[in-house]
């Protein structure tokens, strides 16, 4: 089975990390969100990137997906440095690489085969009765076989995630990003999406980078982490590693301990009313 | 902020738009044509929908618009026709106001109603919805895969609708024609046919595929700059409504001096 783009000679099997951020910079305008990050990611490990909200999980990410471009920095994957890579070097890069976004992001206007056919149609020459068994093959690996015909519309939130899933497998890629893949999921559907993402890994040795908040789902499917907060690498290693920090941001996060309240009555009457003023600041200005 | 700041501010970011909006129409032409030449997959049925969407679905409304607008057109004329006793030239009034402007006019507007809207709705959508993003992940640049088919439905459909536009008006001229001025339909039609140079045709049907490229390329520029959120997606829409009628009739203008110039 040929497929366009298979031609770069320089691609696998790679020495060394599959994906390599060197001091990653990225600012949105003139925010910088995030700051000098560096980490690996080993060929056919799970690295779940832990942080709260605002902490720059997403931009990262998105950053290694090729979304956003760096303001700073080198991120290399498969030896490639995407951020002076050519639109067809990214492409190639591409080609090895799945999202699976936080909301599913299926095509609306598009049945759930038609969606993971998707990337066949366009990228390769298959026939369509090759394309169609492909797709009912992927749908079988995320337990949605049978679901071809269905709308995005018609489906459970789970379903949506499982089939964004089956989507980004289309070209068998090397590389899977997963952005909040359990967010807004009761635990049962949530549980299978984690064993979804241990299946992958075990089954076809793939690298796979997972962005969530949910410590139950990233300590049994994550191989080490890191957690971003503020735009900082505040952790980074095993799962023993992170267990036993003692950096308090760290030990605040995985304890679920909230921001700490105000000392006494006199601190929150002065929080309410320094609150206040910033409200009615902003309903003069608005 | 004076007000010169102001008019040079707003003028810089009217220029950025203009630029932003011929780039994403250059680059639409562009894949149009080198995909297939690079051996890219081409899948034609997109377009043939779109076509279909923009053009075949709107020929009832335009039917009934245009044909109105000519009537009108006949009755306006006729009004200062009468007092010359120049009745009979109702006819070529028609027909050179339908073909040389309205026909082309009036379609253009039904189609930035009807399209350009759903164009910027759809593309504001899918960028709300991530779905934009999810494409550039899986190497499929939304421009070749979203607004090629568009533009290419779009450069073909509207001179066809245009010319079924001036028909549908020079019906409508017919009606007021042998009811009140005197024509047959024979005559009214022989007097369309001598009034009408192939000019006045061809100069409204260019301007027709230059309106089909700028709504394009204004509803899909808006629908890609959508911010976060339903509210933007509504933002957008009117926004690309507004400027695609703005900028038609600044094309249409350019073109009206073009030709004039151009043709004596």
């Amino acid at each position: 089975m040929t497929m366009e783009g298979d031609s770069n000679p320089v691609a696998s099997p790679i020495a060394g990390p599959m994906i390599s951020v060197r001091d990653l910079r990225v600012s949105y305008g003139e925010r910088e969100v995030l700051h000098s990050v560096s980490f690996d990611v080993q060929p056919r490990e799970t690295m779940v990137i832990l942080g709260g909200s605002g902490s720059g999980k997403s931009t990262l990410i998105r950053t290694l997906a090729g979304l956003e471009k760096p303001s700073a920095g080198e991120v290399w994957i498969k030896g490639k440095n995407i951020a002076d890579a050519s639109w067809r070097e990214m492409d190639d890069l591409r080609r090895k690489m799945g999202m699976s976004f936080q909301g599913g992001a299926l095509f609306g206007s598009m049945t759930l085969g038609e969606n993971v056919a998707l990337p066949l149609r366009e990228l390769t020459h298959l026939e369509d009765s090759t394309i169609r068994i492909m797709v009912r093959l992927k749908l079988e690996q995320v337990g949605l076989a049978g679901f071809e015909d269905y709308k995005p519309s018609e489906l459970s939130g789970g379903m949506v995630k499982r089939g964004a899933v089956a989507r980004a497998l289309a070209m068998d890629p090397e590389i899977l990003f997963f952005d909040e893949p359990s967010a807004g999921l009761d635990p049962i559907i949530a549980a299978g999406i984690d064993k979804l993402i241990v299946d992958l890994k075990r089954v076809f040795d793939m690298t796979i980078v997972v962005v969530t908040h949910e410590l139950a789902s990233a300590f049994l499917i994550a191989d080490r982490m890191v957690m971003i907060d503020k735009g900082n690498i505040i952790a980074l290693g095993t799962k023993e590693e992170m267990r036993s920090s003692t950096n308090p941001r760290v030990r605040q996060f995985l304890d679920r301990v909230p921001e700490p309240e105000v000392a006494t009555e006199l601190d929150y009457l002065q929080m309410l009313s320094g609150d206040e003023k910033k409200k009615k600041k902003s309903k003069v200005k608005g | 902020m004076g007000l010169a700041e102001n008019i040079g501010r707003r003028t810089l970011s009217g220029l950025a738009y203009l630029g932003g909006v011929a780039q994403l129409g250059g680059r639409a032409l562009y894949f149009g044509f080198a995909h297939p030449l690079k051996g890219r997959r081409v899948h034609p049925e997109r377009a043939v929908h779109q076509a279909m969407a923009v053009g075949v679905e709107a020929l009832p409304i335009l039917s009934l618009i245009t044909f109105f607008v000519g009537g009108i057109m006949a009755l306006q004329s006729a009004y200062e026709l009468q007092q010359f006793g120049a009745m009979q030239a109702v006819a070529s009034a028609v027909a050179i106001a339908m073909t040389r402007e309205l026909g082309p006019l009036m379609t253009a507007i039904l189609v930035i109603g009807r399209s350009g809207s759903a164009f910027a709705a759809e593309i504001g959508t899918m960028k709300v919805n991530q779905e934009i993003d999810a494409l550039e992940t899986m190497a499929l640049h939304p421009i070749p895969f979203l607004v090629t088919p568009k533009f290419l439905a779009m450069v073909v459909m509207l001179p066809c609708l245009t010319t079924w536009a001036d028909f549908m008006g020079v019906l409508g001229g017919l009606l007021f024609g042998v009811t009140s001025a005197g024509f047959s339909v024979a005559s009214y039609f022989r007097a369309t046919l001598d009034a009408l140079l192939l000019r006045d045709v061809v100069t409204g049907l260019v301007k027709s595929v230059m309106f089909g490229a700028v709504i394009t390329a204004v509803g899909c520029h808006e629908g890609f700059s959508t911010g976060g959120g339903a509210e933007q997606v509504g933002r957008s829409t009117t926004s690309a409504v507004v400027m695609s009628i703005f900028l038609v009739i600044v094309v249409d203008l350019i073109f009206t001096v073009i030709f004039y110039f151009t043709n004596g």
